[in-house]
């Protein structure tokens, strides 16, 4: 047995996860369409790959990742490709972005799956095909899986998160009861990958079933990994929470998990790294818990874009369900309608009503009363950071380390005066997001503008160097000339101003153009008919009458620029 | 007497010759307190405040000869950022320096004849083209100070104000309806 230790704070919301753990996964009906969006990871979108119109097939690359931090977007069955354009999709803020449409075509036909014998692939290659299948952490934050594997640090311990803290939800549960197997194979490839001993799984202990599947199935395996059994307490499941229970090291703030040498993974994000590599099938579908108010809660395993309404639909929702919620009810986010994807985060729906979350009363005034901070995980001072918020004190609230918030509502559920600390951090942490992003614009602007003048006078000196070159040569050969001819017509004072000898020269050929153009009539006006003759006069007098008014308002003002053209 | 006055004399001297020292070792180029004021400038390089820069309106307003609240790209905070900064009492804008909502310039390329107009008159070199050849706006490095619009002989730039989208989409400060109760 391993010595399990504790962290600070924490709440026990009531759980609700024996409704929706009543029956088996039902795999979800296939959908006549499908909303795919490019976006459906941290860090950059996926480039569409695909042609509207274009028939592609199940698990075939429609996005290809961009840029170090992003994932591959696959078709998550066959059929036709039949728009890219902005759609809805599950965010809090209801705009747009760029999704795929398919409507499939039945068959779910499966293009190349290929399979991998991980034990004789290298790390490096292990994460280019994670990469290539599209795997990204499945417990909420939807991080590039491979992008996990790449520490420049030694990882001696992989802790597998199968802790599930957030009430209601309870994909991976049912995900542990069903396909332990399938898990512990997952986690044997991310083992192998990092090349850690130490593999520690922890589950809940309000889960007694996935824990006793998940035993049998590491034992079957034979594998030395640990199946450990963590007190529940909210948000036991957060990853570096769940690391200090497990290993007793804390990860620092600012730190990554693999600093102190552990990484971490989703129970989930284990099955579908086995389901790439040993099945070659990307990621197109997942679990996802459907709950709350409506008459059968349960898990399905749902196609990447199915629309969340479909799903309630199956599970029928309540009449009075007014409401939906992506996630949980402690983190999650309102969906702007139920017609949008399910997206690779969606670990969980839940229909909401005011019977079931009743609508918070009314914010009263902070009394300073602590107990967010007595409830705070990350051991940090609400109370202090919604001050700061509030007032928009945003680099006071970045002293008090607002950003090591996880924003896990452990705060604002026992606050007696029911404020929603949440928003208000998570308010302050965008607008601090925004300011640094200006502050890089400003600067870039500033280095710029800086060159740009630092340009212009370079660009002024050596113009003014090649002029006065030009200048000593010419005087050096007039020089020269003169010293070889006999007869000297003007000679040329080498100290003459230059200015004044320039001018000389340009007034000169000023004169003689104007002489030339005096005497050379225009070419055309030899053959013209009396009538062309008369209108050239009316348009010359015109134009004379035109350059009199200029003359007159040109006397305080300059003149019209497109004049200069004549 | 005279001892004492000659102690007083030579220490005179010696902590003059350090001071002097001092000065020249560790002299500081520039004005210290211009430079803050730039960094808090919001460098559109715009000329809303009357100065040809925003380096050259902080030389000012660190001077003394320049208001606070002449740079409505800064908004008002800004001002605030300004008048802590300086230590003196926020002052609001004027009417004909109100700010406007962000924008990046953008050209009509079907109009744009290549005349290098804008590009000349881009502080932050922002506008890609050569003569007789389509221009166009380098979006990110634009800091929408409108400086282009005026020079262009065929306008063919208009400021677009920036849409919010998911990649710069904030949270909003929490606000609460009230209940009509009656």
């Amino acid at each position: 047995m391993i010595k399990l230790r504790s962290f600070h704070g924490g709440v026990h919301p009531p759980t609700h996860k024996k409704e929706s753990t009543q029956s088996p996964i039902m795999a979800a009906p296939l959908p006549a369409q499908l909303i795919i969006p490019f976006r459906q990871h941290a860090g950059e979108a996926a480039k569409p790959v695909v042609q509207v119109g274009e028939r592609v097939l199940k698990g075939q690359l429609i996005g290809e990742p961009v840029g170090p931090i992003s994932s591959s977007v696959h078709a998550p069955t066959s059929g036709t490709i039949t728009a890219i354009e902005l759609q809805q999709i599950a965010h809090p803020s209801a705009l747009p972005d760029l999704c795929a449409t398919l409507v499939s075509d039945g068959l779910e036909e499966w293009g190349v799956r290929q399979t991998l014998s991980y034990r004789q692939l290298s790390s490096d290659e292990l994460q280019k095909h994670l990469r290539r299948c599209g795997i990204v952490g499945l417990g909420g934050a939807v991080f590039p899986s491979d992008m996990k594997l790449r520490h420049p640090t030694v990882v001696n311990t992989l802790v597998i998160n199968g802790a599930e803290c957030e009430p209601y939800i309870t994909c991976d549960d049912m995900l542990m009861r069903e396909r332990a197997e399938g898990i512990v194979r997952g986690i044997e490839i991310l083992r192998h990958a990092l090349g850690t001993d130490a593999v520690l799984i922890g589950i809940e202990d309000n889960k007694p079933q996935a824990i006793t599947a998940m035993q049998r199935a590491v034992d079957e395996s034979s594998h030395p990994f640990k199946v450990v059994a963590v007190p529940t307490l909210y948000p036991g499941g957060s990853a570096k929470h769940l690391i200090k229970v497990l290993t007793g090291v804390e990860v620092p703030s600012g730190k990554l998990p693999t600093d102190v040498g552990v990484q971490c993974y989703n129970v989930a994000t284990a099955y579908a790294a086995h389901r790439a590599v040993e099945h070659g099938e990307p990621l197109v579908s997942r679990i996802v818990t459907v709950t709350g108010n409506v008459e059968q809660p349960r898990n399905y395993e749902a196609l990447i874009g199915t629309p969340f309404s479909e799903l309630v639909e199956l599970s029928v929702a309540k009449a009075d369900t007014n409401r939906y919620i992506m996630g949980g009810p402690m983190m999650g986010v309102e969906l702007p309608a139920v017609n949008v994807p399910l997206v690779k985060a969606s670990n969980c729906v839940i229909a909401a009503s005011d019977v079931l979350f009743p609508p918070p009363p009314p914010a009263m005034p902070c009394i300073r009363c602590t107990r967010c901070a007595q409830a705070c995980p990350v051991e940090l001072q609400p109370q202090e950071l919604y001050w700061f918020a509030k007032s928009h004190n945003f680099g006071k609230a970045q002293e008090y380390d607002l950003f090591d918030c996880i924003e896990c509502g452990a705060c604002a559920y026992v606050c007696p005066s029911s404020i929603p600390l949440v928003q208000y951090y998570r308010y302050a942490k965008s607008e601090i997001r925004a300011r640094d992003h200006e502050k890089r614009a400003a600067d870039l602007a500033r280095e710029r503008h800086e060159f740009r003048q630092f340009r212009i006078e370079r660009e002024k000196q050596e113009k003014a160097e090649r002029l006065a070159q030009k200048e000593r040569a010419a005087a050096e050969a007039k020089a020269k000339a003169a010293a070889t001819a006999t007869v000297i017509a003007t000679p040329v004072d080498p100290s003459a101003d230059t200015d004044d000898t320039q001018q000389m020269r340009i007034d000169a050929a000023l004169a003689r153009a104007k002489e030339q153009a005096a005497t050379t009539p225009p070419k055309n006006t030899e053959t013209l008919s009396p009538a062309q003759r008369a209108e050239i006069e009316a348009i010359e007098e015109r134009r004379a009458h035109i350059h009199e008014l200029a003359a007159d308002a040109g006397a305080d003002d300059e003149p019209p620029k497109h004049s200069q053209g004549n | 007497m005279i001892t004492a006055l000659w102690i007083m004399i030579a220490l005179a001297a010696l902590l003059g010759m350090i001071l002097g020292y001092a000065s020249i070792r560790f002299r500081v180029e520039g004005n210290p307190l211009a430079e803050k004021i730039d960094a808090v400038l919001p460098q559109t390089q715009c000329g809303q405040c009357g100065y040809p820069g925003c380096k050259p309106y902080a030389d000012a307003i660190a001077k003394g000869e320049a208001d606070i609240n002449l740079c409505p790209p800064g908004g008002e905070e800004g001002i605030h950022k300004l008048a802590e900064l300086l230590g003196v009492e926020f002052k609001p804008f004027g009417e004909d320096a109100q700010p406007k909502p962000k924008a990046v310039a953008f050209i009509d390329e079907q109009i744009c004849i290549g005349c290098t107009l804008c590009i000349q008159a881009c502080p932050v070199d922002a506008i890609a083209g050569a003569a007789k050849q389509m221009h166009t706006i380098i979006t990110s490095e634009c800091t929408g100070c409108e400086l282009c619009v005026p020079p262009c002989p065929v306008d063919c730039i208009s400021m677009l104000p920036i849409e919010e989208k998911l990649t710069n989409w904030k949270w909003r400060y929490p606000v609460f309806e009230l209940r009509q109760t009656s």
